[in-house]
């Protein structure tokens, strides 16, 4: 295999606690710590694991987004990426518009895999895989927690409510990744120094797609309702006693 | 008229849950007119169940030998075909719904809404982002096809009730790939009842202590009729497999009884409970934070409590 595309999302740290901001118009992210969105990193390294045993020669990041993103295309390259390409615009960018743009990559450096985070833990979508497949009209294998390669084949097993499904799919093809697929490795100094010559090309986001409207418009945001503390019992037969009140055990 | 297609999910003889919770989502939607679409090789079992859905008007069963397994790259072209002519097309936020609905919007040529929660009005939605943290308001444009994943948490399932609607065979002729295949599906659970539809979930954490100490929990679950689910720490620790996993990397649920024992309360944990009708606390640590949201408390050793338990709801 030759090429591996992967993609990274900037997003808000996962430790950081979200708030709304009080006119409703979004959440706060100033100063807030952001990061590569988790499970892109998981897919990152699952790419740089294949390229190390030889089966593929190199891994390219791509993020969406603005400029700022480089921070997280950079620490890809510590990671351990050959390079990268950011594709720049300051409006929000939906799932479809993404996919669109990842396919206009794809024609470009025509990889054998492409591996996406199943979801960004910002939006919540988990749509961007899906939809890229569907417009390269090639095979999708959503929320893997193992990856075989083949020669022109992989075997992907994935998460699903039932328990694990394995599909076997004809390369290229998108695969979206799940927690369990591995853990992704830390980035040491002297990587984090190297990574600084890597290539990173930047492009237009309207030299690639022409119209990014968003599907949908967002308006308002607001927390969620929380959940008031309910009373303390002291043993076990008050609670039984607790839940036959409210009619939920016999 | 509002037309809606809702896509079944089904294992190939029984209707999923999720598919009643979503008619109740598209009845919301104001002068709908509700189809499901039951794709599948023999889909006569599952269409019958459909039918007798409240509020469905018309069940579309398209039979294909390919449609044996629910892979996306084979349902999403024809599910694309059959939406057409539909304004809204719908199918559960489950592994399911989440991995064929993108398909077929981007098929479509349209994005998509994921696990709305609440339908405003015609165009408007409401759904949870950053894992629930905040809930934002969604307006798809006048004209557009409106394509969205429904978070079964929040809603109720559509009674089976004397409704017969209208069975109807739908050939559609649509080429299919033949570059996925299926190969094999290794169930979790066993005969336990599903995390997402049992009515009453009993869970463990880290505070269990073991895969055998998990026993407990398996057997107080066996006596209620309960399903059991774990937290991301207890699945991490290897005492359960992941799909028992609860919680914002595991599965949201919503049972009217939610018992957690040695669970500290995570807010990704919490995150995956919070619809759920009662939920009751079992931990040593007064101070864990699953205190802060239970509706009933105790403190104690769980491996004091649960053998209490036992005898009090025997007695």
């Amino acid at each position: 295999m030759q090429k591996i595309l992967v993609g990274l999302k900037r997003v808000v740290d996962y430790n950081v606690r979200i708030r709304v901001k009080e006119d409703g118009s979004g959440v706060v992210t100033d100063g807030v710590k952001m990061s590569i969105n988790p499970f892109d990193e998981i897919a990152l390294e699952e790419a740089l694991r294949i390229r190390e045993r030889g089966d593929a020669s190199e891994v390219i990041v791509v993020s969406i987004g603005e400029e700022d993103c480089q921070q997280q295309l950079r620490t890809g390259l510590a990671m351990g990426a050959d390079r990268a390409i950011l594709v720049q615009t300051d409006q929000p960018v939906d799932p479809l518009a993404a996919a669109r743009t990842l396919l206009k990559l794809i024609e470009k450096e025509q990889p054998e895999l492409v591996i996406l985070g199943k979801q960004a833990i910002d939006d919540d979508c988990n749509q961007t895989g899906q939809m890229l497949a569907a417009l390269w009209d090639r095979p999708q294998a959503t929320f893997a927690s193992q990856l075989e390669l083949n020669g022109q084949q992989a075997k992907v097993t994935r998460e699903v409510d039932a328990g694990l499904e394995v599909i076997e799919v004809d390369l290229p093809a998108v695969v979206t990744t799940d927690l369990r697929l591995n853990e992704p490795r830390y980035v040491k100094l002297p990587d984090i120094m190297k990574a600084k010559k890597k290539p990173l090309e930047t492009l237009e986001l309207s030299a690639l797609i022409d119209d990014a409207a968003p599907y949908c418009a967002i308006g308002e945001h607001a927390a969620p309702p929380q959940r008031s503390r309910g009373v303390m019992v002291n043993n076990a037969s008050e609670l039984v006693d607790a839940l036959r009140d409210k009619g939920l055990v016999n | 008229m509002n037309k809606v297609l809702i896509v079944a999910e089904h294992d190939g003889t029984t209707l999923n849950p999720s598919t009643p919770k979503c008619v109740t989502c598209a009845a919301d939607i104001p002068n709908s007119e509700i189809t499901i679409a039951v794709f599948a090789d023999a889909p006569d079992d599952c269409a019958q169940q459909a039918a007798k859905l409240e509020g469905v008007a018309e069940v579309a069963a398209v039979a294909r030998p390919e449609n044996a397994n629910q892979l996306a790259a084979t349902l999403a072209p024809q599910l694309a075909a059959l939406a057409a002519d539909y304004d809204y097309l719908l199918a559960p936020s489950s592994t399911f719904g989440k991995d064929v609905l993108p398909r077929a919007a981007a098929l479509l040529g349209v994005g998509q809404l994921s696990d709305i929660m609440e339908v405003i009005d015609a165009r408007s939605f409401r759904r949870p982002i950053y894992a629930g943290n905040a809930i934002v308001t969604c307006s798809v444009a006048e004209g557009s096809k409106v394509v969205a994943t429904v978070r079964v948490a929040s809603y109720r399932a559509a009674p089976a009730g004397s409704n017969a609607a209208p069975i109807n065979p739908v050939s559609l002729d649509v080429a299919l790939p033949d570059h996925t295949r299926f190969v094999e599906l290794r169930a979790g659970g066993g005969d336990r009842p599903d995390l997402q539809t049992a009515r009453c979930v009993i869970s463990g954490g880290r505070g269990v202590g073991s895969a055998d100490n998990f026993k407990l929990i398996y057997d107080l679950a066996e006596k209620l009729g309960a399903g059991v689910g774990a937290s991301r720490a207890a699945v991490d620790a290897g005492y359960v497999a992941n799909d028992m996993q609860v919680g914002q990397t595991g599965k949201i649920i919503a049972p009217e009884l939610y018992m957690a024992f040695g669970i500290s309360g995570a807010i990704q944990h919490l995150t995956g409970i919070k619809d759920a009708g009662t939920i009751v606390a079992v931990n040593k640590d007064p101070e864990a934070p699953i205190f802060e949201i239970a509706d009933i408390g105790l403190v104690g050793d769980l491996f004091e409590i649960i053998p209490e338990l036992d005898q009090s709801l025997s007695g």
